[in-house]
Protein backbone atom coordinates (compact mmCIF):
# COMPACT_ATOMS: atom_id res chain seq x y z
CA UNK A 1 0.00 0.00 0.00
CA UNK A 2 1.63 3.17 -1.16
CA UNK A 3 -0.16 4.87 1.37
CA UNK A 4 1.52 4.13 4.01
CA UNK A 5 5.23 3.89 2.81
CA UNK A 6 7.09 5.79 5.55
CA UNK A 7 10.75 6.38 4.71
CA UNK A 8 11.73 4.43 1.27
CA UNK A 9 9.88 1.34 2.37
CA UNK A 10 10.26 -1.08 -0.81
CA UNK A 11 7.24 -2.80 -1.84
CA UNK A 12 6.86 -6.63 -1.47
CA UNK A 13 6.85 -8.63 -4.76
CA UNK A 14 4.04 -9.75 -5.68
CA UNK A 15 2.86 -11.45 -8.89
CA UNK A 16 6.50 -12.02 -9.59
CA UNK A 17 6.32 -14.74 -6.70
CA UNK A 18 2.71 -15.76 -6.32
CA UNK A 19 2.41 -19.39 -7.26
CA UNK A 20 -0.23 -19.14 -10.07
CA UNK A 21 -3.34 -20.49 -8.83
CA UNK A 22 -6.31 -22.14 -11.04
CA UNK A 23 -9.23 -19.78 -10.08
CA UNK A 24 -7.19 -16.70 -10.26
CA UNK A 25 -5.73 -17.84 -14.43
CA UNK A 26 -9.68 -18.70 -14.87
CA UNK A 27 -10.59 -15.10 -13.32
CA UNK A 28 -8.36 -13.25 -15.42
CA UNK A 29 -9.33 -15.14 -18.11
CA UNK A 30 -12.59 -13.82 -18.35
CA UNK A 31 -11.44 -10.32 -18.34
CA UNK A 32 -9.05 -10.76 -21.14
CA UNK A 33 -11.64 -12.87 -22.85
CA UNK A 34 -14.29 -10.09 -22.48
CA UNK A 35 -11.60 -7.21 -23.78
CA UNK A 36 -10.61 -9.61 -26.69
CA UNK A 37 -13.83 -10.22 -27.94
CA UNK A 38 -14.70 -6.26 -28.05
CA UNK A 39 -11.86 -6.06 -30.38
CA UNK A 40 -13.79 -9.17 -32.27
CA UNK A 41 -16.65 -7.56 -32.63
CA UNK A 42 -15.12 -4.47 -34.17
CA UNK A 43 -14.02 -6.93 -36.24
CA UNK A 44 -17.28 -7.94 -37.74
CA UNK A 45 -18.87 -4.77 -36.99
CA UNK A 46 -15.75 -3.20 -39.79
CA UNK A 47 -17.06 -5.99 -42.40
CA UNK A 48 -20.62 -5.32 -42.21
CA UNK A 49 -19.83 -1.72 -42.94
CA UNK A 50 -17.64 -2.68 -45.86
CA UNK A 51 -20.17 -4.81 -47.43
CA UNK A 52 -22.34 -1.44 -46.96
CA UNK A 53 -19.94 0.35 -48.65
CA UNK A 54 -19.63 -1.13 -51.92
CA UNK A 55 -18.04 -4.30 -53.84
CA UNK A 56 -14.50 -2.94 -53.88
CA UNK A 57 -14.12 -2.28 -50.22
CA UNK A 58 -16.24 -5.31 -48.89
CA UNK A 59 -13.41 -7.38 -51.37
CA UNK A 60 -10.62 -6.01 -49.52
CA UNK A 61 -12.29 -6.43 -45.88
CA UNK A 62 -13.59 -10.18 -47.23
CA UNK A 63 -10.13 -11.06 -47.96
CA UNK A 64 -8.74 -9.71 -44.92
CA UNK A 65 -11.14 -11.71 -43.19
CA UNK A 66 -10.93 -14.75 -44.36
CA UNK A 67 -7.58 -15.52 -44.93
CA UNK A 68 -5.79 -17.44 -42.58
CA UNK A 69 -4.89 -14.93 -40.06
CA UNK A 70 -8.64 -13.51 -40.22
CA UNK A 71 -9.55 -17.19 -40.05
CA UNK A 72 -7.54 -18.02 -36.84
CA UNK A 73 -8.33 -14.71 -35.19
CA UNK A 74 -12.19 -15.57 -35.80
CA UNK A 75 -11.35 -19.02 -34.65
CA UNK A 76 -10.10 -17.46 -31.56
CA UNK A 77 -13.03 -15.14 -30.99
CA UNK A 78 -15.47 -18.44 -30.90
CA UNK A 79 -13.17 -19.91 -28.11
CA UNK A 80 -13.40 -16.32 -25.94
CA UNK A 81 -16.75 -16.26 -26.43
CA UNK A 82 -17.54 -19.78 -25.25
CA UNK A 83 -15.45 -19.15 -22.38
CA UNK A 84 -16.15 -15.86 -21.39
CA UNK A 85 -20.18 -17.26 -21.59
CA UNK A 86 -18.82 -20.44 -19.37
CA UNK A 87 -17.42 -18.24 -17.16
CA UNK A 88 -20.23 -15.69 -16.67
CA UNK A 89 -22.75 -18.65 -15.89
CA UNK A 90 -20.00 -19.80 -13.25
CA UNK A 91 -20.42 -16.28 -12.07
CA UNK A 92 -24.26 -16.62 -11.89
CA UNK A 93 -23.76 -19.48 -9.91
CA UNK A 94 -21.44 -18.32 -7.65
CA UNK A 95 -23.88 -15.07 -7.42
CA UNK A 96 -26.24 -17.36 -5.63
CA UNK A 97 -23.98 -18.17 -3.59
CA UNK A 98 -23.48 -21.93 -4.46
CA UNK A 99 -20.07 -23.77 -5.68
CA UNK A 100 -17.47 -21.23 -3.30
CA UNK A 101 -15.83 -24.53 -1.81
CA UNK A 102 -12.39 -24.81 -3.32
CA UNK A 103 -12.73 -27.72 -4.68
CA UNK A 104 -16.10 -27.22 -6.41
CA UNK A 105 -14.54 -23.71 -7.48
CA UNK A 106 -11.84 -25.38 -8.78
CA UNK A 107 -13.93 -28.30 -10.73
CA UNK A 108 -16.23 -25.00 -12.30
CA UNK A 109 -12.89 -23.61 -13.42
CA UNK A 110 -11.68 -26.74 -15.14
CA UNK A 111 -15.51 -27.29 -16.75
CA UNK A 112 -14.85 -23.82 -18.03
CA UNK A 113 -12.01 -24.49 -19.59
CA UNK A 114 -12.34 -27.59 -21.07
CA UNK A 115 -15.84 -27.01 -22.07
CA UNK A 116 -15.33 -23.89 -23.47
CA UNK A 117 -12.92 -25.99 -26.05
CA UNK A 118 -15.20 -28.77 -26.31
CA UNK A 119 -18.06 -26.27 -27.70
CA UNK A 120 -15.20 -24.29 -29.74
CA UNK A 121 -14.40 -27.71 -31.75
CA UNK A 122 -18.14 -28.63 -31.57
CA UNK A 123 -18.94 -25.40 -33.28
CA UNK A 124 -15.94 -25.48 -35.99
CA UNK A 125 -17.67 -28.91 -36.75
CA UNK A 126 -21.33 -27.78 -37.12
CA UNK A 127 -20.29 -24.81 -39.34
CA UNK B 1 -3.74 1.12 -9.13
CA UNK B 2 -2.53 -1.94 -11.20
CA UNK B 3 1.42 -1.84 -11.79
CA UNK B 4 2.75 -5.68 -12.30
CA UNK B 5 6.32 -4.65 -12.11
CA UNK B 6 8.02 -3.61 -9.01
CA UNK B 7 8.93 0.04 -8.35
CA UNK B 8 12.63 0.72 -8.69
CA UNK B 9 13.66 0.67 -5.20
CA UNK B 10 11.58 -2.57 -4.71
CA UNK B 11 14.02 -4.82 -7.39
CA UNK B 12 15.01 -7.79 -6.14
CA UNK B 13 18.69 -8.56 -6.32
CA UNK B 14 21.23 -11.70 -5.71
CA UNK B 15 22.33 -11.57 -2.29
CA UNK B 16 24.83 -13.21 -0.18
CA UNK B 17 25.35 -17.26 -0.25
CA UNK B 18 25.87 -17.93 3.16
CA UNK B 19 28.29 -20.92 3.80
CA UNK B 20 26.97 -24.90 4.06
CA UNK B 21 26.88 -26.12 7.74
CA UNK B 22 30.06 -28.27 8.27
CA UNK B 23 29.79 -32.22 8.77
CA UNK B 24 26.03 -31.89 7.43
CA UNK B 25 25.02 -34.58 5.13
CA UNK B 26 21.01 -33.94 4.88
CA UNK B 27 21.13 -30.03 4.04
CA UNK B 28 18.33 -27.57 2.50
CA UNK B 29 19.09 -24.76 0.57
CA UNK B 30 16.73 -21.78 1.85
CA UNK B 31 16.19 -18.67 -0.46
CA UNK B 32 15.15 -15.58 1.77
CA UNK B 33 14.17 -12.30 1.02
CA UNK B 34 16.30 -9.22 2.83
CA UNK B 35 15.77 -5.72 3.25
CA UNK B 36 17.73 -3.64 5.67
CA UNK B 37 16.49 0.11 6.27
CA UNK B 38 19.87 1.32 7.03
CA UNK B 39 22.47 0.38 4.10
CA UNK B 40 20.16 1.94 1.44
CA UNK B 41 20.49 -0.74 -0.90
CA UNK B 42 17.59 -2.89 -2.82
CA UNK B 43 15.92 -5.81 -1.32
CA UNK B 44 17.53 -8.90 -1.93
CA UNK B 45 17.73 -12.42 -1.74
CA UNK B 46 19.88 -14.25 0.84
CA UNK B 47 21.15 -17.88 0.29
CA UNK B 48 21.82 -20.36 3.20
CA UNK B 49 21.62 -24.03 3.85
CA UNK B 50 20.13 -25.58 6.82
CA UNK B 51 21.18 -28.74 8.32
CA UNK B 52 17.57 -30.55 8.47
CA UNK B 53 18.82 -33.35 10.49
CA UNK B 54 18.78 -30.80 13.40
CA UNK B 55 16.21 -29.20 12.46
CA UNK B 56 12.44 -28.81 13.62
CA UNK B 57 9.66 -29.93 10.91
CA UNK B 58 8.09 -26.62 10.58
CA UNK B 59 9.37 -23.32 8.18
CA UNK B 60 9.54 -21.58 11.61
CA UNK B 61 12.11 -24.00 12.85
CA UNK B 62 14.12 -23.55 9.95
CA UNK B 63 14.08 -19.85 10.55
CA UNK B 64 15.07 -19.94 14.29
CA UNK B 65 17.65 -22.00 13.12
CA UNK B 66 19.23 -19.83 10.51
CA UNK B 67 18.70 -16.96 12.98
CA UNK B 68 20.31 -19.03 16.12
CA UNK B 69 23.28 -20.28 14.16
CA UNK B 70 23.85 -18.60 10.76
CA UNK B 71 22.71 -15.08 10.53
CA UNK B 72 21.18 -13.35 13.79
CA UNK B 73 20.13 -10.19 11.60
CA UNK B 74 17.37 -12.35 10.06
CA UNK B 75 14.35 -10.68 11.00
CA UNK B 76 10.71 -11.67 11.16
CA UNK B 77 7.57 -11.87 13.56
CA UNK B 78 6.94 -15.19 15.43
CA UNK B 79 5.13 -15.92 18.63
CA UNK B 80 3.10 -18.81 19.40
CA UNK B 81 4.66 -21.22 16.99
CA UNK B 82 0.80 -22.97 16.97
CA UNK B 83 -0.79 -21.36 14.46
CA UNK B 84 -3.08 -19.17 16.54
CA UNK B 85 -1.38 -15.47 16.76
CA UNK B 86 -1.11 -14.90 13.41
CA UNK B 87 2.72 -13.30 13.61
CA UNK B 88 4.41 -15.26 11.64
CA UNK B 89 2.42 -14.97 7.63
CA UNK B 90 4.75 -15.26 4.96
CA UNK B 91 5.04 -16.28 1.57
CA UNK B 92 6.44 -19.77 1.32
CA UNK B 93 6.84 -21.67 -1.95
CA UNK B 94 4.38 -18.99 -3.26
CA UNK B 95 1.55 -19.08 -1.07
CA UNK B 96 1.09 -17.10 1.84
CA UNK B 97 0.40 -18.79 5.05
CA UNK B 98 1.77 -19.38 8.72
CA UNK B 99 5.46 -20.34 8.93
CA UNK B 100 5.10 -22.31 12.36
CA UNK B 101 2.29 -24.60 10.51
CA UNK B 102 3.72 -24.94 7.10
CA UNK B 103 5.67 -28.32 6.92
CA UNK B 104 9.22 -28.34 5.03
CA UNK B 105 8.17 -31.72 4.04
CA UNK B 106 4.86 -29.65 2.12
CA UNK B 107 7.83 -27.88 -0.32
CA UNK B 108 9.57 -29.25 -3.11
CA UNK B 109 13.00 -28.28 -4.05
CA UNK B 110 14.33 -25.30 -2.40
CA UNK B 111 12.57 -23.44 0.16
CA UNK B 112 11.95 -19.73 -1.15
CA UNK B 113 10.39 -17.29 1.63
CA UNK B 114 8.98 -13.51 1.08
CA UNK B 115 7.10 -11.22 2.79
CA UNK B 116 3.38 -10.86 2.79
CA UNK B 117 3.18 -9.86 -1.16
CA UNK B 118 2.76 -6.29 -2.22
CA UNK B 119 3.17 -4.46 1.10
CA UNK B 120 5.29 -1.85 2.49
CA UNK B 121 8.23 -3.78 3.93
CA UNK B 122 9.54 -2.55 7.20
CA UNK B 123 12.82 -5.23 7.18
CA UNK B 124 13.08 -8.77 5.67
CA UNK B 125 10.20 -10.42 6.46
CA UNK B 126 8.33 -7.91 8.29
CA UNK B 127 5.62 -6.21 6.40
CA UNK B 128 4.17 -2.78 7.58
CA UNK B 129 -0.01 -3.66 8.72
CA UNK B 130 -0.99 -0.06 9.43
CA UNK B 131 -3.46 0.22 6.75
CA UNK B 132 -4.20 -3.89 6.86
CA UNK B 133 -5.55 -3.09 10.70
CA UNK B 134 -7.08 0.16 10.23
CA UNK B 135 -9.84 -1.48 7.70
CA UNK B 136 -10.51 -4.02 10.75
CA UNK B 137 -11.45 -1.56 12.64
CA UNK B 138 -13.35 0.16 9.94
CA UNK B 139 -16.14 -2.37 9.85
CA UNK B 140 -16.79 -1.96 13.86
CA UNK B 141 -15.52 -5.76 15.04
CA UNK B 142 -17.73 -5.63 18.04
CA UNK B 143 -21.37 -5.83 18.71
CA UNK B 144 -23.18 -3.35 18.47
CA UNK B 145 -26.44 -3.58 20.02
CA UNK B 146 -29.51 -0.79 20.54
CA UNK B 147 -31.72 -2.49 23.17
CA UNK B 148 -31.42 -2.10 26.74
CA UNK B 149 -28.36 -4.07 28.40
CA UNK B 150 -29.74 -7.74 29.44
CA UNK B 151 -29.31 -8.15 33.12
CA UNK B 152 -26.96 -11.18 32.43
CA UNK B 153 -24.93 -11.66 28.84
CA UNK B 154 -26.37 -11.31 25.33
CA UNK B 155 -27.80 -14.86 24.44
CA UNK B 156 -27.45 -16.66 21.48
CA UNK B 157 -29.03 -19.76 20.31
CA UNK B 158 -27.10 -22.76 19.25
CA UNK B 159 -28.19 -22.22 15.75
CA UNK B 160 -27.30 -18.51 15.23
CA UNK B 161 -23.95 -19.45 17.45
CA UNK B 162 -23.59 -22.04 14.79
CA UNK B 163 -23.40 -19.59 11.94
CA UNK B 164 -20.12 -17.76 13.12
CA UNK B 165 -18.13 -21.01 12.63
CA UNK B 166 -15.93 -20.49 9.81
CA UNK B 167 -15.30 -16.86 10.82
CA UNK B 168 -14.86 -16.33 14.02
CA UNK B 169 -11.49 -18.60 13.99
CA UNK B 170 -9.72 -15.85 11.92
CA UNK B 171 -6.43 -14.54 13.65
CA UNK B 172 -5.67 -11.50 11.33
CA UNK B 173 -2.53 -12.83 9.62
CA UNK B 174 -3.27 -10.87 6.32
CA UNK B 175 -2.45 -13.90 4.47
CA UNK B 176 -5.96 -13.72 2.25
CA UNK B 177 -5.77 -9.69 1.38
CA UNK B 178 -2.26 -10.12 0.41
CA UNK B 179 -2.95 -12.83 -1.81
CA UNK B 180 -5.52 -11.32 -3.67
CA UNK B 181 -4.69 -9.61 -6.82
CA UNK B 182 -7.71 -6.87 -6.50
CA UNK B 183 -6.18 -5.99 -3.06
CA UNK B 184 -2.99 -5.74 -4.56
CA UNK B 185 -4.15 -2.90 -6.92
CA UNK B 186 -6.69 -1.49 -5.15
CA UNK B 187 -5.89 -2.34 -1.79
CA UNK B 188 -5.88 1.76 -0.50
CA UNK B 189 -9.79 1.39 -1.29
CA UNK B 190 -11.12 -2.06 -1.70
CA UNK B 191 -11.35 -3.42 2.44
CA UNK B 192 -9.83 -6.96 1.20
CA UNK B 193 -11.08 -10.50 2.16
CA UNK B 194 -10.07 -10.57 5.87
CA UNK B 195 -11.86 -7.32 6.69
CA UNK B 196 -14.79 -8.43 5.20
CA UNK B 197 -14.95 -11.75 6.36
CA UNK B 198 -15.01 -9.70 9.80
CA UNK B 199 -17.50 -7.45 8.40
CA UNK B 200 -19.57 -10.66 7.66
CA UNK B 201 -18.94 -11.88 11.20
CA UNK B 202 -20.74 -9.16 12.98
CA UNK B 203 -23.42 -9.23 10.22
CA UNK B 204 -24.83 -12.49 10.78
CA UNK B 205 -24.10 -12.74 14.47
CA UNK B 206 -27.56 -12.60 16.01
CA UNK B 207 -26.85 -10.35 18.42
CA UNK B 208 -25.94 -7.58 16.65
CA UNK B 209 -28.49 -4.42 15.93
CA UNK B 210 -26.47 -2.35 13.50
CA UNK B 211 -26.51 -4.72 10.46
CA UNK B 212 -28.28 -1.49 8.35
CA UNK B 213 -25.78 0.61 9.34
CA UNK B 214 -22.88 -1.88 8.46
CA UNK B 215 -24.51 -2.71 5.36
CA UNK B 216 -24.54 0.69 4.26
CA UNK B 217 -20.90 1.19 4.99
CA UNK B 218 -20.30 -1.32 2.69
CA UNK B 219 -21.94 -0.20 -0.20
CA UNK B 220 -19.36 1.52 -2.32
CA UNK B 221 -18.12 0.30 -5.34
CA UNK B 222 -14.27 -0.40 -3.88
CA UNK B 223 -14.52 -1.09 -0.39
CA UNK B 224 -16.71 -4.55 -1.22
CA UNK B 225 -17.62 -4.83 -5.12
CA UNK B 226 -13.70 -5.04 -6.05
CA UNK B 227 -14.12 -8.62 -5.16
CA UNK B 228 -14.38 -10.37 -8.10
CA UNK B 229 -14.36 -13.75 -6.73
CA UNK B 230 -10.57 -14.76 -7.65
CA UNK B 231 -10.63 -16.78 -4.94
CA UNK B 232 -7.21 -16.56 -4.17
CA UNK B 233 -8.27 -15.87 -0.25
CA UNK B 234 -9.59 -19.10 0.35
CA UNK B 235 -7.23 -20.78 -0.93
CA UNK B 236 -4.22 -19.74 0.87
CA UNK B 237 -6.00 -19.40 4.48
CA UNK B 238 -3.75 -20.97 6.76
CA UNK B 239 -6.54 -21.67 8.78
CA UNK B 240 -8.78 -23.33 6.26
CA UNK B 241 -11.61 -20.49 6.19
CA UNK B 242 -13.14 -19.28 3.11
CA UNK B 243 -13.70 -15.55 2.60
CA UNK B 244 -14.91 -15.45 -0.65
CA UNK B 245 -17.31 -17.72 0.53
CA UNK B 246 -18.17 -14.87 3.28
CA UNK B 247 -18.07 -11.79 0.93
CA UNK B 248 -20.59 -13.26 -1.60
CA UNK B 249 -22.90 -13.68 1.54
CA UNK B 250 -22.55 -9.94 1.94
CA UNK B 251 -23.20 -9.12 -1.70
CA UNK B 252 -26.37 -11.52 -0.99
CA UNK B 253 -27.19 -9.72 1.71
CA UNK B 254 -26.96 -6.54 -0.11
CA UNK B 255 -29.37 -7.84 -2.86
CA UNK B 256 -31.47 -8.62 -0.18
CA UNK B 257 -32.42 -5.76 0.97
CA UNK B 258 -32.94 -4.52 -2.07
CA UNK B 259 -35.40 -7.00 -3.33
Amino acid sequence: MADVNRGNRPLSPHLQIYRPQLTAITSILTRITGNALIVGALLVVWWFIAAAKGPEYFALANGVITSWFGDLVLLGSVWALWYHALAGIRHLIWDTGRGLEIGTAEKLGWAVIIGSFALTALTVVVL
Amino acid sequence: MVQFTLPKNSKITTGKTWPKPEGATNIRKFQIYRWNPDDGKNPRVDTYFVDMDSCGPMVLDALIKIKNEIDPTLTFRRSCREGICGSCAMNIDGINTLACIYGMDEIKGDVKIYPLPHMPVVKDLVPDLTHFYAQHASIMPWLETKTNRPAKEWRQSIEDRKKLDGLYECVMCASCSTSCPSYWWNGDRYLGPAALLHAYRWLIDSRDEATGERLDELEDPFKLYRCHTIMNCAKTCPKGLNPAKAIASIKKMMVERMV
